[in-house]
């Protein structure tokens, strides 16, 4: 008679002592992009159904495996299996990885878009805005209002939206940046916002809907202003609203957005100084940003990328390329046209290089337009950008007023606020798009490799566990605690990891004064020379890292095979984390971190190791990613432009920080780089 | 001497009680009036007044003979022992800053507020079956009244009218900010007046017109007020009233002008046949400074001049019963032309004004501020807030913050009932003194609960609203006031009982909130994850199991006593 015996079965007895690593392992390799983060995710922003059901599938993997892995013959049949497979393994993922990312342009993966939200899909406007003229002629009185005050005419812009019926207020603030913005000639700001609400008749402000147009003195979007205050003429006679509609021109483009948006949700964030708001209407639904700088335009362009790799709803995109086909109007995104013929080759790889583009703009984390701010409040927004190139046929200001009228006309109608469609995409064009579910296991294989080198580093460690002939009982494994992982060596190098990580994170900007006075630079440049020379610096760590370490009793790999153990799986978990709210950054640092990572060991060919490991360090990726965006929007450049491009890239990832809160810089400070050390020291153990 | 006489009790006969020349006086009356009022933004306030006053017991049964009073009402009142209702429904917001202070404000949604009488047992169950004949009166969701957005203010809302005593455990308070206004409403409305809308200032009435505007606001008031001077006995008070606000920019295209034609799409023939009293008031007080500014067509018969709202102002009167108003023409269509339009909207700033927002961002915490504005340039006043939140915003009471200039501001009058889950709202009432020319912020923050997955809208993701707080003060006058005849006076200024001369009683509420809370995806992917989560759930420890364990077989032991009992055989 057959009787189950789970409590005498010896190999039981061994794994209850010493199941919880191999539980950790499994999980770590099977639930990687799927960590119980996206549960909150999936709270507050959708993924689909078929990332979900493929959490699942893997999920009910997990007993299959620990099956596997908790019953000993099984086991060491397991661990013989790895061992011999894994660097087959390890390519094969890899390739797979990169593999499918590019094949997410192709037409299995991509899928033509389409709206959701059904309060903006039937309903059939005709728009009848007429007022082109009359923004060219707003625009011309702004210019000269402008030259003659020197900064944004307040009192002129007052002046003209209540002349036009809207309720105006006006916001002043001011904000010193932590050190010089140099690109943009700027330290101490203080500027003033203006706007005007548009109160909806038999409403009662509980709704609103937002045009925003920024105006610095580079760019004065002098047609933006003047076209919103001609929409904002016309919209005030209409009677159809039901939602309030605010009309915002911001100075000092981002920074009077996000003083604005800080003011108007009454919370300080970044430290900036503004004056209340006296008036609101209530909670903002979605938002427009319109930036025009001609009196006509032959294309307009769209950003979606917001601050963190965040984006608005699918459906406001597919509104904007629904009334670019009503209005025959030419749009780009990226600034590059839709591929004429989609099922071509030609057509794929255009699309692959938009989608390229889209994913170096989605892992940089800053915002490309002011719509980028509004997202961290739940706002749906895009930024609306007129291009005028040379281009025979353009179009007038009516044209796109109308576009707007009509986008503005549909989100009136909303119900409810935009989520029936994705929050998590990629795009190779506008009328196409790649759903979470499909690009996910991209960087799922890729993060594969880590949790199978760790695999294959446990069972090194514990190769007594595992040799064929060993017939070791219970009892006797389980007195001896020499195998397994000494975690006391590791704690020296993790924490002078992390310590420059800090150093590097915190530094720069606090010592700027300290440079400058002691060196011939500025205080941009103290900043991002400190930061260059932190970092390098850290590359002599495993030098004072080794002082500090005594020498281990255990077999001569054992220190760095546990160190290494270590910093895969820490690896794996921060790529898992970043890769599940920026797909983009994730991949981009899996892709380029993951092989070198795989492959570091202090033995072989130590300098090839040393070389690959500094070319994917998180500085070399971004400067990597400079030349390769500058390459697809086909304008490359030069190795001289290119670092200088590059310096300029570093302070303004470390002002996007302090100023929006961006956080790509403390993730790369306080994450990625010690992980990154935690590897060359690897590479240099003793 | 007999034939007038007989003629006399024929006369009667014929025309029953309705007859004015009745042998016995009237023991119901009606005035109707409707006030125009030019706003300091440029706008056209319109506000109809129907009073019926009835000098008789209604709580005492057995009345059955009704004549101008609504007999819906009536019975109402006698069967649930009302003390005084009060029912508003309006769309639209009502702009303090903008608009100045209102003759009587609403809160956006419906309210409703009554008084039981003292002799009422279960004031809960009378509540509920009241709201709910209410709201097939009115056609509006008033049966979505219960225990949830029921709270029993202790200081805020005080009878209007005669009242004994004033505890407030008679007292029940709701306001339903989603309710939506709409000609359905309207309807049974204007039925309950003596003339329909067929005759008398009601033609004006057109839902076509009055659903064309920047705020919509009808109301029912009923309490009972003193017969006479003596106050002896008690007559029961009916007040129908609808305010509208006209948007002169869209419908003047620019122009500020406006005549009761192209606002209404109507003009005055008659009055009421039914009315004692029909006026029309028209705001000149901009007139009467040293330069006319505006011009009212036709000329008024007479003019009337009062402190209303703590100012002093002049009306030109239209007498409707007096043959001479229509003299010119056969209808009466008012016309005001402005000579100069001065923009004054920004100085024009009312004493008191209020404004709420939710601050914060996430779908975990938030903030709920109410900014209080006193722009009087000396004079210090109290406030009495009241604030109603729903349950599922959990607040934290220990972050209540009022400050004023930079300090803080204590209150000298705090009641506050904490919310129950599903059961019954936060309820938060405090009486705060606001310096002279002061803002003050009153903050506290609250947590978004989940709710249960059964208990979200159809429409979850349009968010949850918070219902206006409500505002009570006594505002300051600017000039003195004298007091005047209570019955004599215009119906407009006799909404609220005048305490003393020196300040007048304002009710302001504030715009309603919408909060969105964490809401699950309810489409058809999140039944599938759900259906996948359970599934997978189930299938886990079977497998587990069943993977874990090995099977082999094994020798079946026997126990002594067994082998023992074999090896005897």
């Amino acid at each position: 008679m057959y009787v189950g015996n789970y409590g005498k079965d010896p190999g039981l007895g061994r794994a209850g002592v010493r199941s919880w690593p191999y539980h950790l392992l499994v999980l770590c390799v099977l639930l990687n992009p799927f960590t119980p983060l996206s549960l909150t995710f999936l709270k507050m922003r959708r993924m689909d159904l078929i990332s979900f059901q493929r959490c699942h599938v893997l999920c009910s993997l997990y007993p299959l495996a620990m099956g596997l892995l908790l019953d000993s013959h099984r086991r060491r049949a397991l661990a013989r299996l790895l061992l011999r497979l894994n660097t087959p393994l390890c390519v094969v993922s890899y390739v797979a990885g990169v593999v499918w990312f590019l094949a997410l342009a192709f037409s299995p993966l991509t899928q033509n878009t389409y709206i959701s939200e059904n309060a903006m899909g039937s309903t059939m406007v005709e728009e009848q805005f007429e007022g082109g003229e009359h923004a060219l002629s707003y625009a011309r009185d702004f210019i000269a209002q402008r030259r003659k005050t020197g900064n944004l005419p307040v009192a002129w812009l007052e002046r003209t939206m209540r002349s036009v019926g809207l309720e105006v207020y006006s916001q002043s603030f001011s904000r010193t940046l932590p050190f010089p913005d140099e690109t943009h000639e700027r330290y101490m700001v203080s500027g003033t916002n203006v706007y005007g609400i548009l109160r909806a008749p038999r409403a009662a402000s509980t709704e609103s809907l937002v045009l925003i147009v920024p105006s610095s003195p580079g760019t004065l979007n002098a047609q933006a202003v003047g076209l919103l205050l001609s929409l904002a003429a016309y919209f005030r006679s209409q009677i159809y609203w039901a939602k309030d509609i605010i009309f915002l021109v911001t100075e000092h483009d981002l920074l009077g957005t996000e003083a604005w948006l800080e003011a108007y949700h009454d919370v300080n964030i970044t430290g900036m100084q503004s004056s209340a708001l006296r008036g609101r209407a209530g909670a903002i639904q979605a938002a427009v940003a319109l930036e025009l700088n001609s009196d006509v335009v032959t294309s307009l362009d769209v950003a979606v990328e917001g601050l963190n790799g965040q984006l608005p709803n699918l459906d406001l995109l597919n509104l904007f390329h629904a009334f670019c086909q009503k209005e025959a109007l030419l749009c780009t995104l990226q600034g590059k046209l839709q591929h004429s013929d989609w099922a071509s080759l030609g057509g794929s790889l255009h699309g692959l290089q938009t989608l390229m583009l889209m994913v170096l703009r989605q892992a940089s984390g800053r915002p490309h337009g002011p719509h980028g701010l509004f997202l961290r409040y739940h706002v749906e927004a895009i930024t609306l950008r007129g291009i005028n190139s040379f281009r025979q046929y353009k179009y007038d200001m009516t044209a796109v007023g109308k576009t707007l009228e009509g986008m503005f006309r549909k989100l009136n109608n909303l119900l409810e606020r935009l989520h029936q469609s994705y929050f998590f995409y990629l795009l190779p064009s506008l009328s196409r798009f790649v759903s979470i579910g499909l690009y996910m296991p991209a960087i799922g294989f890729l993060l594969f490799i880590p949790g199978l080198k760790a695999l294959e580093l446990w069972v090194k460690l514990n190769k007594v566990d595992f040799s064929p002939e060993e017939q070791l009982g219970p009892l006797q494994l389980v007195g001896q605690d020499v195998r397994g992982v000494a975690l006391t060596p590791l704690v020296a190098p993790v924490l002078i990891s992390q310590a420059t990580g800090l150093a590097l994170y915190l530094l720069p900007v606090m010592g700027q004064h300290v440079a400058a006075q002691h060196f011939p630079v500025a205080e941009a440049e103290a900043v991002v020379l400190t930061l260059l020379a932190i970092y390098v610096a850290g590359l002599a760590l495993p030098h004072s890292t080794h002082r500090v370490v005594s020498s281990t009793p255990r077999g001569p790999d054992s220190g760095w095979m546990a160190l290494k153990l270590l910093a895969l799986l820490y690896l794996a978990l921060q790529l898992g984390c970043i890769s599940l709210f920026n797909f983009s950054l994730g991949f981009l640092l899996a892709v380029t971190m993951v092989p070198a990572a795989a492959l570091t060991q202090p033995s072989g060919p130590r300098l090839l190791y040393a070389v690959l490991l500094v070319l994917v360090s998180p500085g070399a990726t971004l400067l990597g990613s400079l030349f390769l965006w500058r390459e697809l929007q086909e304008a490359p450049l030069t190795l001289a432009e290119g670092w200088q491009l590059f310096l300029g890239a570093l302070a303004q990832g470390v002002l996007d920080h302090h100023l929006y809160g961006a956080l790509l810089f403390p993730l790369l400070s306080l994450g990625l780089y010690p992980c990154w050390l935690l590897f060359w020291n690897v590479l240099f153990w003793k | 001497m007999a034939a007038p006489l007989v003629l006399h009790l024929l006369l009667a006969l014929l025309l029953g009680s309705g007859g004015r020349s009745g042998a016995e006086p009237e023991r119901d009356s009606l005035r109707e009036e409707l006030v125009l009022t030019p706003l300091p933004s440029g706008d056209v306030s319109a506000t109809f007044q129907f009073r019926t006053r009835w000098d008789s017991e209604l709580q005492l049964e057995g009345v059955s003979h009704y004549r101008l009073f609504p007999k819906v009402l009536g019975q109402l009142i006698s069967k649930y022992s009302v003390q005084e209702l009060h029912l508003s429904l309006t769309q639209g917001f009502w702009r303090t800053r903008f608009w100045g202070q209102p003759f009587l404000q609403a809160p956006a949604g419906a309210e409703l507020w009554v008084w039981f009488q003292d002799s009422v047992v279960d004031v809960d169950k009378s509540w509920k079956e009241l709201s709910n004949i209410l709201s097939g009166i009115f056609c509006a969701s008033l049966n979505f009244i219960d225990s949830t957005n029921t709270v029993t203010p202790t200081a805020s809302f005080k009878p209007l009218g005669l009242a004994n005593g004033t505890n407030h455990h008679f007292l029940r308070y709701a306001v339903l900010p989603r309710e939506v206004v709409c000609t359905e409403n309207l309807t049974p409305w204007k039925k309950l007046l003596p003339c329909s809308s067929k005759a008398g200032l009601s033609v004006l009435l057109k839902a076509e017109r009055l659903f064309h505007t920047s705020y919509h606001s009808q109301a029912v008031h009923i309490r009972p007020v003193c017969r006479d001077a003596h106050c002896v006995s008690v007559s029961w008070e009916l007040r129908q009233t609808l305010t509208v606000v006209f948007d002169a920019f869209t419908t003047g295209q620019g122009k500020k002008d406006w005549s009761l034609f192209r606002m209404f799409s109507r003009t005055i023939t008659e009055a009421c046949p039914l009315a004692s009293q029909s006026h029309i008031y028209v705001d000149i007080s901009r007139n009467s400074q040293e330069n006319e500014t505006l011009e009212v067509s036709p000329p008024p018969t007479s003019t009337y001049q009062a402190v209303v709202l703590g100012d002093r102002r002049t009306y030109a009167v239209y007498d409707l019963l007096n043959p001479a108003t229509f003299s010119g023409s056969r209808s009466l269509n008012l016309q005001l032309r402005w000579k100069q339009f001065q923009d004054i909207g920004s100085q024009l700033v009312p004493f008191l004004h209020a404004q709420r927002y939710v601050s914060g961002y996430g779908l975990q915490k938030g903030e709920l501020s109410t900014v209080l504005h006193n722009t009087h340039p000396y004079r210090a006043f109290p406030v009495l807030l009241l604030e109603t939140v729903p349950w599922y915003l959990r607040l934290y009471v220990h972050t209540l913050a009022i400050t004023t200039k930079g300090k803080e501001n204590k209150p000298s009058y705090i009641h506050y009932q904490p919310a129950q889950d599903r059961l019954r709202p936060h309820l938060l009432e405090m009486l705060i003194q606001l310096p002279a020319n002061s803002v003050t912020k009153v903050s506290i923050q609250f947590e978004r609960a989940l709710l249960k997955w059964t208990e979200y809208t159809p429409d979850p993701n349009h968010g949850f609203y918070v219902s206006p707080s409500v505002l009570s003060a006594l505002v300051p006058n600017l000039v003195g006031a004298k007091p005047a005849n209570w019955e004599e006076s215009p119906l407009f200024s006799t909404m609220f009982p005048v305490s003393d001369s020196s300040s007048y009683f304002v009710r302001l509420y504030t715009e309603p909130l919408l909060v969105n809370l964490p809401t699950p995806d309810f489409s058809m992917p999140y039944n599938v994850i759900c259906l996948t989560c359970t599934v997978v759930a189930v299938c886990y420890g079977s497998f587990y199991n069943l993977l874990t364990r090995t099977f082999h077989l094994e020798e079946p032991k026997r126990s002594r006593l067994v082998r023992i009992a074999v090896k005897n055989k």
